[in-house]
């Protein structure tokens, strides 16, 4: 059951004219223009127990990343490959707004277009994942956790299971003569063989204007978003509306256009990442 | 997504027909009707093809349960569901992550439409049940759910109408079944209300180029002209021969 949310922030119309007047000279807080993303932090190999793992930082929303292998049985459907998931925790030391209890179908729905811009273009290549095709194969879990939520969640999370996944390495293991496969964990093994990399960006409509990775403040007085998976090649890959406003056809091609820029940025950021 | 479709089937023919024999720019036959149910304050059955929709609308009412409601708007309740007997293998009837994020989808698609500020602090209940599913089952709510909120006399700024467009052998095709979805690569739902001009639910699930995007959007905003169009006829029909007598 989907309910007109409730516990959205208010904002005041004082702030949201504060902005249409900022935005009519093409400004955002913070010297920021409509189509530029907010400083963007990336760190890799923060959680040494984990396989993978990376702390995105986007203004201050802050993502955690956290991939998590183990050995288990391939879907019936496809028992040559591996199995990937992607699951978010909108746990509540991350905002006012966010309660304990089982995800809700704000972290499904984040986890879940997350999910399908990897799988839609096959970025993880799965069948590298099987160890014995239809018996035994990896079972990848990416974990997304939000601790600060200053808004866009799909950004930071996308670039923050891109970022996990391109360091992860797979635990080391040995057959045993019965066949057995033992886990060596602590000990990297195999990499995770990533054949495209994917970010998605999101944009806001405020008034008449269309911009790039809103903040909450943004958000809470956009009328609506769009968030567009895309490849390094300028492909869209994925795509979803989400809020409670409309579109026109003119807003979706100018935020597309706008993504595919900002698109950029973020690559740029994930590539710099992966380096150091 | 992806993979060989069964032995013998071609999703592209020579003649450039489809599966079951459509034009890459045909709607499978659409059926449409309201007042269907007796409790409901409105409903709607909805079919594309084989896929086959049962919409209620309840409200605007005050809630059973104890509920937040909204000072200065009703507030909309969605439950897109699954009936177990729907696809191929059973579905468990609890609601999985797919139904929650499509309910979700599915409200956001109707919240620009409905004039919600008419009723402070109620609730309007829209219940879709997917009888059977081969494809479409989101976009058949969508408009599903637009009739039967005009069945129920819920104000509303426009009637909505929603349609996937889909990719299969390289080819962008209207109102993709179950067969198309599973082997092709891409799917792209859209649900907009013409007469507002506006998009409503817009997703994708697989690759398209920028260009195929534009493309596969015009096509869908088409198709959903027509969708909308048959939705005031099935009304138009319902309600002058309830007042009016033929007409």
């Amino acid at each position: 059951m989907s309910i007109t949310p409730f516990r959205t922030p208010i904002a005041p119309s004082l702030v949201k004219e504060a902005y249409l007047a900022l935005l009519k000279k093409g400004w955002r807080p913070g010297d920021r223009d409509l189509k530029t993303p907010r400083n963007l932090k990336i760190e890799t190999g923060i959680i040494e127990k984990a396989e993978g793992s990376a702390l995105v930082k986007l203004g201050n929303t802050q993502v955690i990343a956290g991939v998590k292998a183990d050995i288990g049985s391939p879907f019936r459907d496809t028992p040559d490959q591996g199995v990937l998931t992607v699951h978010a925790e909108f746990v509540p030391l991350a905002s006012p707004m966010f309660e304990p209890g089982p995800p809700d179908e704000n972290a499904i729905e984040v986890a879940r277009v997350v999910d399908r811009s990897l799988r839609e273009v096959g970025a993880v290549d799965l069948p590298s994942l099987a160890i014995i095709p239809g018996e035994k194969v990896w079972v990848v879990w990416v974990d997304l956790y939000v601790i600060d939520h200053d808004g866009n969640l799909f950004d930071a999370s996308m670039l923050a299971t891109m970022a996990a996944l391109l360091t992860a390495r797979l635990p080391a293991y040995e057959e045993s003569e019965s066949g057995e496969i033992l886990l060596k964990r602590g000990t990297p093994g195999e990499p995770i063989k990533v054949n495209t990399w994917i970010t998605t960006v999101t944009t806001a409509k405020i008034g008449g204007y269309v911009v790039v990775d809103p903040n909450l403040e943004e958000e809470a007085i956009s009328d609506v978003r769009l968030v567009t998976a895309l490849d390094s090649g300028g492909r869209i890959v994925g795509m979803q509306k989400t809020g409670m406003g409309g579109l026109t056809t003119r807003d979706v091609e100018r935020m597309i256009e706008y993504s595919i820029e900002a698109s950029k940025v973020y690559f740029k950021a994930l590539e710099d990442s992966i380096k150091r | 997504m992806g993979g060989k479709p069964p032995e013998g089937v071609r999703l592209i023919g020579e003649d450039g027909r489809r599966h079951d024999g459509r034009l890459p720019h045909e709607l499978r036959p659409i059926h449409m009707e309201v007042g269907v149910l007796n409790n409901a304050d409105g409903s709607a059955i909805v079919q594309y093809g084989r896929t086959r929709v049962l919409a209620a609308v309840y409200g605007p009412r005050e809630p059973h349960q104890k509920f937040p409601l909204l000072p200065d708007r009703a507030a909309l309740r969605v439950r897109y569901h699954m009936a177990p007997f729907s696809t191929e293998d059973r579905k468990s009837p609890a609601p999985s992550r797919r139904e929650i994020e499509l309910s979700k989808v599915v409200r956001e698609s109707l919240e620009p439409i409905v004039i919600a500020e008419e009723f402070p602090r109620t609730v309007i209940d829209v219940f879709l049940e997917v009888l059977q599913a081969d494809g479409g089952t989101r976009t058949a709510s969508v408009t599903a759910a637009s009739l039967a909120l005009a069945d129920a006399g819920i104000p509303m700024k426009a009637l909505v109408g929603s349609v996937a467009i889909g990719k299969v052998e390289g080819v962008l095709v209207v109102d993709v079944d179950e067969l198309e979805d599973m082997y092709g690569e891409a799917d792209m739902p859209v649900a907009a209300a013409p007469d507002l001009g506006e998009i409503t639910l817009l997703q994708l699930n697989g690759v398209l180029s920028r260009e195929e995007f534009s493309t596969a959007l015009e096509m869908a905003l088409e198709s959903i002209k027509t969708i909308v169009d048959m939705e005031k006829d099935v009304l138009r029909k319902t309600y002058t021969s309830v007042e009016g007598g033929e007409q």
